[in-house]
Formats: structure tokens, C-alpha cells, sequence
């Protein structure tokens, strides 16, 4: 369990998180969503203790984390893949870590099989390790203390889809096993066959925090599809009822009205259908409508 | 990797989830120091520079030091009776046991490796993983700063032994030689193997406040090397500083004619200073990265 609290941090006059509440429940994998620069690194090193809040807090388990004198076996984290030392081995890197924790050594052999870098891997420099081997030595050192709270930031970074696939699943399997697991990225689509929960921010404040399919529905994408000959007709019989349509030929997007009132309505006007289909909403329509107007860096922005 | 599942969290779980949690993690061993204290040296000697960096600086400092003997056996003419008596009394063995040049090359590369024990760290953004796996930062950097202290303390005193017997042992070539219980001897020996450590703490100490490689060297050097060349002994405040210095007080230590009259000091100062600097460099390491963000 994370508990952040009127969470604030400000550097200088500039605000990076401002006011931010949400919980992170055991049991589940919860995404942390916003677009670049929202905070959400800055929000995860708050949790880690690694920076004090302006004002504010958050607890890990309870307690605030740097109460703890040892931290692995309460949050395993991985922040920043690059967070190592080039010149060691994933070998060494990990034995340190464990030493100081009072870890056995054998956890470091078990982790490495666990993310696949076992062999000739383990041996070798971190400097030449690719951005995707990173990535999995540093689930390794969140794994090593077994911790009842994992912390992931852009965990899917240059991973390949092998990786991608693999990676979700254990976020799958560590959430079935009791554990919080918070895993923040910048893309909806990352999130979309991970998460259950979904906290969103942008700008450094809340935007949405709620279940995947709630967060889902939010996005006004969501529609039905239909394909008719006389669709000018269809049209307006469905404007009338309050939808609205988009025309494109034959073929109508409608939103405001479900499918089955759409066909009944064809139906009683006489208005042959060829094709209807609900079209659901897309987490990343609602992503994008919701964090609209928080995106820092907006492509084409006229400045 | 077997955990219970009790913790299906609900909305009114704030107690029941910190309870859960505590129990979740009761097999915790105590934390103890000796393990950082491990932790940090399976991570200075798992780099393979560190090995380099003493063993160039060794062949560097003890270079200098025998280099100077050959010379001086080299060039030896005895013209005069009681030349050699003359040498001896004016301490010359004793200053080529450990020459005022090699001991610059010592303490920059004391400093600099103090100081990449902790640059390294926030170079590469390990700082950040190392507290995040031990959030007690003070104990972290205490047991990094003890890990420096022993090791270069160690090293120095073998620096500073091998160059002693080694150019003592040229200069007896032509009778030049002292022992180690000639007077003042042992004392060249422990503060050129004692500077080691001071050297290398204060470079931890700028490297924790700077975090950055260049700036923290420049810093070092100027500290240690630049700041005693630029007082002079012979005015009271100028004095007062170089006399607070570990360089100056190096040479105090292994000089014993060396011209400090205007303003006279003790050998005993001298070792204050080494002292107080380390302990301070220490200070500064363990506490200043209570209070930033890392």
C-alpha cells in the first residue's frame, strides 16, 4: 500500500507535483500515466524518500520509506535503468546491493535466472549491456529482497516484444501474489493489457484515478459504427433522437445512441442496415482528451 | 517466492493494509553496519579501475622518490671530509625518503580516488539505487568514508614504506642511508602514509557537496594543493591559514629545517591539523546528504 498525501514539490518557482492524493492498493498493478514531464518521476522519488516533498507526504506500508534502515525488502524499485555503474558486472551490482541488505548471495544467481540474464551476461560490464538488458537487470534488483511493493518507472523501455510480454506478465503474477505493484509510463497503450488501476496526472496534479474500464468509458470515442445505402436518411432520423453523426458515405459514426436503439430505429423507419458494430472506447482517445490540456511539450503548438 | 494474497485492499483498508504489511515483512534481520561497511567494499574493488588507480600511483610516487636517490647516489663525490656527516645532519636522507614532489602526485591522486568513490556515484546516477536499497544515507556514507580511510591508509603506509627502505637503500650505496630509528624517520614514514587518507577524505567531502567530477577535482586540488602555495608563512593571518593545512602541515612533519620561524609551530599542531581535517572531511560526507535530494 502507497499513500500519497497533498503530495507538492516545487523547484524554485516552478511546481512539479502540486496537491497530488491517491492510494496504491495491494493485489493489483496499478499504472501511473501522464504525458512527459507530468511528474511522475519526481512523485516515485518522493516515495522512495529520495526527495523530501515541499509539503505533504506519503507512506509506504505505513511508514514513510527513509524510516526504514534497509529498504529492499519493503519496495523494490527500479527508477532509472541507467541508475548503475557502468564498469561492474550485473553480478557485482547485485551483490553489493544484496550485502547491504543482509540479502543471501543466492538471490542474486536467482534473480538473474528470473529476468533472463544468467550465463555469460552476468559476468560482462553493465557499459555494454543494451538499454533492454539494463531494463531487466534493474527488475532484478527490485525483485531481490522479495518486497511486498514494487515500483517500476518506464519499465518497457527497450524491451523487445518478447520483453514487453514478459514483463507483464509478472507484473500480472507479483500483483496475484499480494504484492503493490505501481508502474508508471507515458503511453495508454503500454497500460492498456497491464494495469487494473489507473492513477493519471498532468502537470503535476490529478487527473483520474480509477479502475482501467471506468477510465475507459470516460473517452467520448466510444460509438457505433453503421453502414447503410440511404445513410442520409439514417442521419437524421438518429439526429433528431440527440446522436451525433459523423458522415462518411455509406458509412455513419454515430456516438450518443447504443446499437440496439440505432437498429430498432432503422427498423421502424424502413432503413435496411449492412453493417453495425459498437466501437469501443479507446484508453488512449481518453488519455489523450483527458491530458489535452496538460501536455507540456505539445507538437505543433504554436509559441 | 511464496507471499499470501490476504491483501485484497479495499477502501477502508489504511489499518488492515499497514498491518498486513508489518506482518509481511517480520523476517527481516536487524540492520547492521559491518554489512554496508562489506557492501562497500565488494563495490570499490568489483571496479576494475580501482586496482589501476593504486597501483599507478604507487609506481608514480615511489618513481619520484627512488628517481631523486639514484640521483643523488649517482652524482655522489665526496670532496670534503665530513660532507657526508653534513648531509645526514641536514636532513636530506630523511627529505628523499619522500620528496616534496612526489608528494604532490600523492595527494592529487588521493584526492581524486576519494573523490570518485562518491562522483562516481552521482555520475552515473547509482546514488539514487544505492539509498533507495538503504534509505539510512548517514550509515551509507559512513561506512563508504571508513571503507576510503582503511584502504588508503593501508596503501599510503606501504607507499611511504617502500619509499623509505627503497631509497635508503640507494643512498647507502655511497653511505648516505639512514635507518627507520634515526630520528625523525618513522615520523616522515607515518605523515607521508597518514596524508593518504586525509588527501583522499577531503576529496569525498568536496565530491559529496559537488556531485560533479570536474568541478570536484578543480575544488580538490585548489583545497589541498593551490590554497598552501599561494599564503606565506610569514605574515600573521596568511600564517595562520597555511599553518590549519595538511600540506603545510606535511612538510613540517618531514622537514625539520624547514622555515617555519616567524611564526613557529608544533609537531603536535601539525598532527591536529591531519586530524581535524579528517574528521571534518567525515562530517561533511556523512552529514550533508541527510537534508538534499538525491
Amino acid at each position: 500500500m502507497i499513500e500519497v498525501k497533498d503530495l507538492t514539490k516545487r523547484y524554485g518557482a516552478t511546481t512539479a507535483v502540486k496537491d497530488l492524493t491517491f492510494t496504491v492498493r495491494p493485489g493489483c498493478v496499478t499504472g501511473f500515466l501522464g504525458p512527459n514531464g507530468a511528474g511522475k518521476s519526481t512523485t516515485l522519488r518522493m516515495i522512495l524518500g529520495l526527495n523530501d516533498p515541499t509539503s505533504g507526504s506519503v507512506t509506504v506500508g505505513g511508514r514513510p520509506f527513509r524510516d526504514r534502515p534497509r529498504g529492499l525488502r519493503h519496495v523494490g524499485a527500479l527508477l532509472d535503468a541507467g541508475d548503475v555503474h557502468g564498469g561492474r558486472s550485473a553480478v557485482a551490482h547485485l551483490a553489493v546491493l544484496a550485502r547491504g541488505n543482509r540479502i543471501p548471495r543466492r538471490r542474486v544467481d536467482e534473480v538473474l535466472a528470473e529476468v533472463g540474464l544468467a550465463g555469460a551476461a552476468e559476468r560482462r560490464r553493465i557499459a555494454g549491456f543494451s538499454l533492454g538488458m539494463r531494463q531487466r537487470l534493474g527488475i532484478a534488483a527490485a525483485l531481490l529482497g522479495d518486497p511486498p511493493v514494487l515500483l517500476f518507472d518506464e519499465p518497457l523501455n527497450g524491451l523487445d516484444p518478447e520483453g514487453v510480454l514478459w514483463v507483464r506478465g509478472l507484473f500480472r503474477r507479483l500483483a496475484a501474489e499480494g504484492r503493490t505493484v505501481f508502474v508508471s509510463s507515458h503511453l495508454m497503450s503500454e497500460m492498456e493489457n497491464t494495469a487494473d488501476e489507473l492513477i493519471v496526472i498532468g502537470r503535476g496534479e490529478l487527473i483520474a484515478a480509477e479502475s482501467l474500464t471506468r477510465f475507459a468509458a470516460r473517452g467520448t470515442g466510444a460509438g457505433v459504427t453503421v453502414r447503410t445505402p440511404r445513410a442520409a436518411d439514417l442521419a437524421d432520423v438518429l439526429t433528431a433522437e440527440g446522436a451525433a453523426v459523423r458522415q462518411d458515405g455509406p458509412l455513419l459514426t454515430v456516438t450518443g445512441l447504443d446499437a440496439a436503439r440505432i437498429g430498432d430505429l432503422a427498423c421502424r423507419h424502413a432503413l435496411p442496415l449492412h453493417e453495425l458494430a459498437p466501437r469501443p472506447a479507446s484508453l488512449e482517445e481518453a488519455f489523450m482528451e483527458l491530458t489535452a490540456d496538460s501536455v507540456d511539450y505539445l507538437a505543433g503548438e504554436a509559441r | 517466492m511464496t507471499r499470501s494474497t490476504t491483501t485484497t485492499g479495499t477502501a477502508t483498508g489504511a489499518a488492515t493494509g499497514t498491518a498486513s504489511y508489518a506482518a509481511e515483512v517480520t523476517g527481516e534481520p536487524a540492520a547492521r553496519f559491518r554489512d554496508l561497511l562489506a557492501a562497500e567494499w565488494l563495490k570499490l574493488w568489483s571496479l576494475r579501475s580501482t586496482p589501476w588507480a593504486y597501483l599507478i600511483t604507487a609506481l608514480a610516487v615511489i618513481g619520484f622518490n627512488v628517481g631523486q636517490a639514484y640521483d643523488t647516489y649517482r652524482y655522489w663525490t665526496t670532496e670534503l671530509a665530513g660532507d657526508r656527516d653534513r648531509f645526514v645532519r641536514d636532513g636530506i636522507p630523511l627529505a628523499e625518503a619522500f620528496t616534496s614532489n612526489a608528494v604532490l602526485i600523492h595527494v592529487l591522486a588521493a584526492g581524486a580516488i576519494g573523490a570518485v568513490t562518491v562522483v562516481g556515484e552521482y555520475g552515473t546516477g547509482l546514488i539514487r539505487t544505492t539509498f533507495a536499497a538503504v534509505p539510512a544515507r548517514r550509515s551509507v556514507m559512513a561506512a563508504k568514508a571508513a571503507v576510503v580511510a582503511a584502504v588508503t591508509t593501508v596503501f599510503g603506509a606501504l607507499v611511504a614504506f617502500v619509499s623509505f627502505f627503497s631509497t635508503q637503500a640507494i643512498l647507502s650505496g655511497k653511505d648516505l642511508g639512514v635507518s627507520l630509528d634515526h630520528p625523525g624517520a618513522l615520523r616522515v614514514v607515518v605523515a607521508s602514509a597518514l596524508l593518504t587518507p586525509v588527501a583522499a577524505l577531503v576529496g569525498m567531502a568536496i565530491g559529496t557537496l559537488l556531485r560533479h567530477m570536474g568541478s570536484t577535482l578543480v575544488a580538490t586540488v585548489a583545497t589541498l594543493l593551490v590554497l598552501p602555495m599561494v599564503v606565506s608563512p610569514d605574515r600573521y593571518w596568511s600564517a595562520l591559514i597555511a599553518h590549519a593545512l595538511p600540506y603545510p602541515a606535511w612538510r613540517r612533519l618531514t622537514e625539520p629545517g624547514a622555515r617555519f620561524d616567524v611564526y613557529p609551530w608544533s609537531t603536535g599542531g601539525a598532527w591536529t591539523v591531519y586530524a581535524v581535517w579528517a574528521l571534518a572531511a567525515v562530517a561533511i560526507t556523512v552529514f550533508s546528504v541527510e537534508k538534499r535530494d538525491q
